[in-house]
This record gives structure tokens, sequence and C-alpha cells, in this order.
């Protein structure tokens, strides 16, 4: 199968597997969800108004520093955090809202039509069976098949994934394992039932850099072999560059900037997405050109800067002004490109 | 990715790695030789309480009444006691009391005490607390007054103490679970099995339960000697197993008042106890050691 990933590089090359926007079938849409945590400090804005959509065949990045509600995003679409609350918003499903599944419902959603990928396969993997019996549990309690038929779909799908000599791994525990394997393993889980889409949540993270390429160019082969969509949720904007197609900027629980990887990459269109660009090293282009931070740190989500939650940050921010008093909204910077700032980046850009 | 590597044979999912997981663990065990004794004394006590009508050279109600009291001697390696009957057999037969009383309570305090535990650990909000509070009120009272209590329930048996026993000692237990559940439920596997739809039960019992097994069996262990001492305190306190049921409580209360003439009577049912009871504690110390990775090479 494999021709087209070179991950990792700074440049979004044209890859084979891109089917570009709205190609496939909408599966899972977001519309305007606001959830928050409420906790003895106060209330703690994690998700506040997102929207996007991931259409099946298409990789959707969500991209953020720590902190900025991108995992949380994910863990309250799979309905995972029993402590947020979902304030306004939809999360539509094939068209239907999971927030109003039971949890009988969302359990056979979860696993059979939307999996996740956890970043740590150290201790995403249960230290105590083997990785077979895991894998094929998954069948077992999705799609109901026998211990044997289940361990020989695991293995099936252990192969899949490439690790080598499934059949011998498979009865091997996961501390046996080296990390790119068990990433491997977990995501054999994650796609033993053939989801419609997968949430790989920092999948790399944990993984050095030659074994992060591999493992992507698995996910995005599977992704094809299985015709799903993937919501891959990462820092790292080399990876994004690389994979996906669609792409979402989060910054303090907002939607900052949101288009297809070329638009904001070539194009971009709001200053914390320019820090986040301009702090990543370029393996090609001018090496005395020097890093450039963004300075301060994320801002605390129970007392949020007024305005726009980035101003404190930006270099570009008219303080006091509009940046300090007025939130910004969405807004279209051209087919379908949106950002969250006050600006137009014609505005702001320094030329 | 070929598909040439699938001809090889599938291995039985218990291969060579969950043993040497175990086997590891014998290691570590075998190192420390008072828990090889212990485990070696428990071995004779189990095989004594099962092939006692081999092993006692009388029965338990055999009473020869000219020869009350009598010290040890060839006829009756441990002496007799008040009424002529065999000391010897006696404890030997003892044996099979203690040990039916200890496993037996010790599997109910297990069950019950691993499935609250769990329910509580895991669940957490109404569940935990109700359990938890229910588990304080029960251990505020006095288990000697629940088993005088039961004892006059349900009459004074063995099984009436294994049920004491059961019912009291369940409640450490699902302290220890609900800890190591508490713990446990924040692992990211556990996470992992949420996301990807597995059940309640399926996360509690077959992913948690074996990551907690460590603690429960070193406690269960340890449980084993102490239920057998404190069957032995409900007998000498008349309201266990009744004469003449051979139980070394029993014993140890009826030879208290010769005391003085014939200290046989308490010293040889007495030694039973407190041997088997150390037996336990030492292979519990030894589990303990044998299980946690953290004292590995010590």
């Amino acid at each position: 199968m494999t021709d087209q990933v070179s991950p990792g590089a700074p440049v979004a090359p044209k890859l084979a597997s891109r089917h570009g926007s709205g190609s496939g079938e909408v599966l899972l849409s977001v519309r305007n969800l606001e959830a928050v945590f409420e906790t003895g400090d106060g209330i703690v804005h994690a998700v506040d108004g997102i929207t996007f959509d991931v259409h099946r065949g298409e990789i959707f990045a969500i991209v953020g520093e720590s902190g900025s509600g991108k995992s949380v995003s994910a863990m309250t679409v799979m309905g995972l955090l029993p402590t947020i609350k979902v304030r306004s918003g939809e999360i539509l499903w094939k068209g239907e809202n999971l927030l109003d599944f039971d949890e009988n419902r969302m359990r056979r959603i979860r696993g059979g039509e939307i999996a996740m990928i956890f970043q740590d396969p150290l201790t995403a993997l249960n230290p105590v069976h083997t990785v077979g019996r895991q894998v094929a549990e998954m069948a077992r309690i999705h799609d109901g098949l026998s211990k044997k038929d289940a361990m020989k779909r695991a293995i099936e799908t252990l192969d899949l994934v490439g690790i080598p000599e499934p059949a011998k791994r498979a009865a091997m525990h996961p501390h046996e394992f080296s990390g790119g394997m068990r990433q491997r393993a977990m995501i054999a889980m994650a796609i033993m039932c053939k989801p419609d889409l997968l949430i790989a949540d920092e999948p790399t993270t944990a993984l050095d850099v030659t074994v992060q390429a591999q493992v992507l160019e698995v996910l995005v082969d599977i992704k094809d072999e299985i015709d799903s969509g993937i919501v891959l949720i990462t820092h790292d904007l080399g990876v994004v560059a690389g994979l996906a197609d669609q792409m979402m900027v989060m910054y303090a629980g907002n939607q900052v900037e949101f288009g297809t990887v070329d638009e904001i990459f070539y194009e971009t269109a709001h200053p914390y997405t320019e820090g986040l660009l301009n702090s990543i090293p370029d393996l090609v282009g001018d090496h005395s050109k020097p890093l450039i931070p963004i300075k301060g740190s994320p801002p605390s989500l129970i007392n949020r800067p007024s305005g726009c939650a980035f101003h404190p940050r930006c270099s570009y921010a008219r303080v006091p002004g509009v940046c300090s008093e007025q939130e910004p909204k969405l807004r279209d910077e051209g087919q379908g490109h949106m950002s969250a700032c006050h600006f137009t980046s014609v505005d702001w850009k320094p030329q | 990715m070929s598909n040439l590597d699938t001809e090889v044979v599938v291995n039985s999912p218990e291969s060579t790695v969950a043993t040497s997981l175990w086997a590891d663990a014998w290691k570590q065990f075998k190192r420390n030789k008072l828990a090889l004794v212990g485990l070696g004394f428990i071995v004779f006590v189990l095989l004594t309480a099962v092939f006692a009508d081999l092993i006692a050279p009388y029965s338990i109600t055999d009473r020869d009444v000219g020869r009350s009291r009598e010290g040890p001697s060839g006829d009756h390696w441990f002496g007799t006691d008040i009424i002529g009957r065999d000391l010897f057999s006696r404890v030997v037969y003892g044996a099979r009391v203690s040990m039916k009383i200890g496993l037996a309570a010790t599997s109910i305090a297990l069950v019950v005490g691993v499935i609250f535990g769990a329910l509580a650990g895991y669940i957490g909000k109404f569940v935990e607390s109700a359990i938890m509070r229910f588990i304080d009120v029960f251990l505020a009272i006095p288990y000697i007054i629940l088993a005088i209590a039961i004892a006059t329930v349900f009459g004074k048996s063995e099984n009436s103490v294994i049920i004491v026993l059961g019912f009291t000692g369940w409640l450490g237990v699902a302290r220890i679970v609900r800890a190591s559940f508490l713990q446990l439920k924040k692992q990211e596997f556990v996470e992992a099995a949420q996301a990807l739809g597995f059940g309640r039960v399926r996360i509690m019992f077959r992913h948690i339960l074996p990551n907690a097994l460590q603690p429960i069996i070193v406690y269960g262990t340890i449980a084993i000697g102490s239920t057998i001492l404190s069957e032995a305190a409900l007998s000498f306190l008349g309201v266990g197993p009744q004469d003449p049921t051979p139980a070394w409580g029993l014993m140890v209360s009826q030879g208290r008042s010769d005391l003085a003439n014939a200290p046989h009577l308490l010293f040889f049912p007495g030694l039973a106890i407190a041997l088997t009871v150390t037996a336990f504690v030492f292979v519990g110390d030894g589990l303990r050691d044998a299980l946690d990775p953290k004292l590995k090479d010590r």
C-alpha cells in the first residue's frame, strides 16, 4: 500500500491520500459546542463554541497548546467526561445528536463507530492481558465473535498495522512490545470493528521521531483501508502539514482559525497561528532565521482575558482598544477559511 | 506489510509470558526462607486435614475413661483429655476444622469484599458513600459481639463461625479493593477501554481487577491465618463449634481449667494454632515482597 507520506515535513506536499474537504459524506458535525467544568475555583470554559465537520476519507487536525481544549473537545464528543457540562450546541453523528444518546447506545458507538487512539501506548494497554486478547476483545464485545474467531481477526488486524509475526506477538504482553509496536497494537484495537471515525489524541507524542513517521503512515494506510475519517489531535504542526486535509487551531477553548492546511500554512489569517508557525524550525528554508516563540503562557480558563483571549500575548494587539474589549467572532477570509481576529491578515501582518 | 507471517502457529493466549510472571514471583518468594518454611507448614497442615482419617490413631470420640488427663506417652502421643480421648487424634482432626473455617470464611470475605470494593471504587458517587458508610458502621461493632448475636440466631456451629468471620472479614477487603480501584481507574488503559466501548462490569472485573490482585492475594493469605485465630477465640468463648467437634480453640478452652496438673491439654492445641497462624503470616509477607515489583533485588 504505501507510497505517499513523508510526515514531519515542514512544507505540506500534496498527498495521494488527500481527498480534499467535502468529498466524502459528513460523519461528524460539531455545532457551536460549548462545554464547561464546574470546579470549586469557578467555571472552566474548556470548550467555548466550536464548530467543525469531519468527512469520510478526510484527516481533520485539531491543533493547539496544552490546555487549549483540543482533547476535551474530543472527549466530549465521545461522552467520556462525566464531569463536563455541555451548555449548548450539538454533536451530530451521521445526522443524529450524540448528546441525546443514552449510555448503552453511546457504548455501541464508542469503539464500534468512533474509536479512539491514545497518546501513551505504554499506559493505554492493560499490562496484565496479552495484546492479542485485548485486540480480540473488541470483536467479542462489539461484533459478538467467538473467542477463536476474534483472535483470528485480531491476528489479521495486527498484521494489517504492520506488526511482524502477528500470531506470535498476539500472545505477548504489552511490556514486551516497543513503543511503536504498542501504538500499532493500540491502532489495531481501534480499527478492529472498522469504525467510521478514528480520533487520534496525540498518537505520536510519546514515540521517538523515526517511529512517529511509521505510525503515522500506518494510520493513513488504515484510513484508506477501512474508508474512515480521522480526527488528529496534535500540537505538532509538522505532522499536520504532512497529513491533514482540514485543520482547526484552538486557543483557550476557542476556535481561532479554521480551514484547509494549505490556506492556514500559506495564508495564515490569525496572529496566534502565525506565532505557532514561527516557533517551529524550518528544515528546508533559511536556517539563519531565528525562531520566534510566543511570549507569555496560555491564560487561565477560569479568568479569561477580556476581549480576545489571545490579546495579552499578541504582538499586534491594539490595547486598549477593540482587542481587549470585544470578543472576536469567526469571520470568513474566503472559501471557508475562517479566522477569529478583529482584523484581516492584511491589516495586522507587517508588510 | 506482508501476509507471509500469518501462518505461524497460534500460541495459546496464556503463553510463556504469563507463566514467567508467576515464575518470577516464585523465584523471589523462594529467597525468603521464613516464607518457604511457612509454606511448608501450611502444606503439612493441609495434608493433615485431608488425610486426618489415615493419620489419627483414634477417632475423635473414642474414650478411655480410665486414662483421663494422662501426659504424652507411646499410646497417646499428645496425652489424653479430661474424658480420656486421644489428644493427638483430636488435634489432627482439628486441622480439618480450622482449615475449613479459615478457607471458607476468607473466600466469602474475598468475594463479597471484591464486589463491593470494586463497585465503591469504580462507580463512586452515591454507591461509594453508601458502601463505605455501611462498612464504617460495621467496623465500629466488635466482631465478638456480632459473633455472639449470629451464633444465637444460627446456632453454635462451624457454619455460623464461617458466616460471622466471612461477613466481618469482607469489610477490610472492600476497603483495600476500593483503594486499588480508585488508583487504577484513572489509568489510561481504563480510559482507553471506556473509549472503545467496553462495558462497566467488564472493565471492573476483567481489566481493573487483575491489576489489583497483588494486595488482595497478600491480604487474603494473611486473612486465612487471622481467621483461624478468630475462630479459636470464638471457640474459646464458647460461641463456636461445640464438643465433640475438635476445634483447637475449644480444646484450649477446655484445657484451661487443668493448666496446673495437665498443661499438655492447653499446650498442643495452642501450639497448633500459633504455628498455623504464624505460617500464614510468613507466607503473606513473602508474597507481598515477591509480587511487589518495587521491592525486587533487595
